[in-house]
């Protein structure tokens, strides 16, 4: 991934290591001073097992089961704020979309809602070429505790009154030419 | 002006009033949307986590389906925007990334140079390349006295997107005061909505939904101008969970900023794509004596039987 593998690839030994290959530009994680800026600026920080300052100190630390089983990637909502203050520039986010790729990939992940989200979100991505938001959420919502989110049929009718919620999917026109390039990418990515 | 345009999939259908108002916008303004054909989605903020080469593909597709006359590409959503413009810089920047994008591009037939294109969201378009000065041209009936929080959120400006300060951003802001509303300046305006948080973990998104629409209250705003759809769908379709969790009475209309720029311009409700939202917008509006289209009333309430209740009565009472 980095400019410098292409000259010299070497695959990665340690887990810090691992996370680093896998993201790009994410050889600055060795630059972590251990400031705390992101945690400071993380809206979600409050409800995350440690904060990402802590993450990248045991990341560095290679504890690689602690990390992937915690629920700091996943309760990372992609604002930014941390890789904007970052004093270090690293790509945070980008790092944290690593370790959800991670504790995919090892099945290490504890709370399985965030990940099947994701998952089923692009499974239909990947079916129809577009996001199929009906689909999404009775797929999902009804294997993920179901009870607890009657609520949400108000919500599916308020969307359905107002014509916000396509009933049907639809398909892109050349799926064979998408699925081609996912697979191909897949591929390549198995290989790296 | 002509741009190459890319919607989303949510602008076909649960923030349709955004692709509408944007179009009825445009045509005002002299520019000229050419839509991708058969673009894809961008794979929102889930793609990255489960795989990366593949999210990047994705993305990259639409990159390569624009046509070769056109440099820019536009997008009124601000998540497609950052997946679109981080491709595009990430395959410039790193060239193993972009080779194996490419290899995985011409199975199917196609290919994308990073850089040949910009990236732009739709705001950075109107206010800087048709500018606040032709904007101000068009409008006929300013939101004189309506009190408008711009809520810009995180993907619009950050990561470092260039167009705007990204923790202060301030272009929405001017581009309202252009439009006569009274804006608020409040001090969460580029805070996060919680994204998808809303479907995963209910609690933690309410909590971030709460502080910007409590935000907004405190400075007395009547309604808040968006960017992108996420966005919308979590301050006005989960504005009345958020209450029912918190016990507040937050009723803030939540619409997108063409919209307003299309009342503005003179246009009807119908054509700035009002009426969709779930939160209605009918009395904040009514100030600047906007017409709402009718909205369905939903089917009245059952009301339980008074009869069927065996309320005692005193003794002498009966008879």
């Amino acid at each position: 991934m980095m400019a410098s593998e292409s000259t010299q690839p070497s695959p990665p030994r340690t887990f810090f290591e691992e996370v680093m290959a896998k993201t790009p530009g994410g050889e600055a994680l060795r630059l972590c001073l251990q400031c705390g800026t992101c945690g400071g600026s993380c809206p979600s920080g409050e409800d995350m097992d440690y904060s990402p300052r802590r993450i990248f100190a045991m990341v560095e630390a290679n504890m690689k089961d602690k990390v992937l089983r915690s629920n700091t990637p996943w309760n990372c909502v992609s604002c930014y704020y941390c890789t904007e203050r970052c004093p270090q520039e690293i790509p945070i986010t980008d790092i944290m979309y690593t370790l959800k790729r991670m504790a995919i990939a090892e099945g290490l992940y504890e709370d399985a809602d965030a990940p099947d989200w994701s998952q089923t979100f692009i499974g239909l991505v990947e079916q129809y070429g577009r996001s199929f938001e009906l689909g999404l959420a009775t797929r999902y919502h009804l294997t993920h505790r179901p009870l607890g989110k009657l609520r949400l049929g108000t919500f599916a009718l308020d969307m359905l009154r107002r014509d916000r919620l396509a009933l049907t999917p639809r398909p892109i026109k050349n799926m064979a030419q998408l699925k081609t390039i996912l697979s191909k990418a897949k591929e390549l990515e198995g290989a790296r | 002006m002509k741009y190459a345009y890319y919607p989303g999939c949510s602008l076909e259908r649960s923030a349709a009033s955004y692709h509408t108002s944007t179009m009825a916008v445009a045509g005002r303004l002299g520019l000229v949307f050419q839509e991708i054909d058969d673009w894809n989605c961008c794979g929102a903020t889930e793609y990255f986590a489960i795989n990366l080469l593949p999210a990047y593909a994705l993305v990259a597709r639409n990159l390569a389906l624009v046509p070769n006359d056109l440099t820019e590409l536009t997008a009124p959503c601000s998540a497609c925007y950052v997946n679109l413009k981080k491709t595009d810089k990430y395959m410039g920047k790193y060239p193993d990334l972009a080779t194996q994008v490419n290899q995985a591009l011409v199975a199917g037939g196609l290919h994308y140079d990073p850089g040949r294109l910009q990236v732009r969201h739709l705001l950075d378009v109107i206010v800087n390349d048709v500018g606040y000065q032709k904007v101000a041209e068009q409008v006929v009936k300013p939101l004189s006295g309506l009190r408008v929080a711009p809520y810009y959120g995180c993907l619009v400006v950050r990561p470092g997107n260039g167009f705007d300060n990204p923790e202060h951003p301030t272009s929405m802001d001017r581009l309202l005061r252009v439009l006569g509303a009274e804006v608020v300046d409040y001090p969460l305006k580029a805070q996060c909505c919680g994204g998808h948080m809303t479907q995963i973990s209910a609690d933690v998104a309410y909590e971030l939904i709460r502080r910007l629409l409590h935000n907004a209250a405190e400075y007395n705003a009547d309604l808040i101008a968006c960017v992108r759809p996420m966005c919308q769908l979590n301050l006005d379709a989960y504005q009345s969970n958020v209450n029912r969790h918190f016990g507040t009475d937050y009723h803030t209309p939540i619409l997108y900023f063409t919209q307003l720029m299309a009342l503005a311009f003179g246009m009807s409700a119908k054509e700035a794509g009002l009426g969709s939202e779930i939160v209605s917008a009918h009395v904040a509006l009514s100030k600047i004596g906007v017409e709402m289209p009718k909205q369905e009333k939903g089917k009245p309430r059952k009301r339980p039987n008074k009869q069927a209740l065996p309320m005692p009565t005193m003794p002498d009472e009966e008879a």
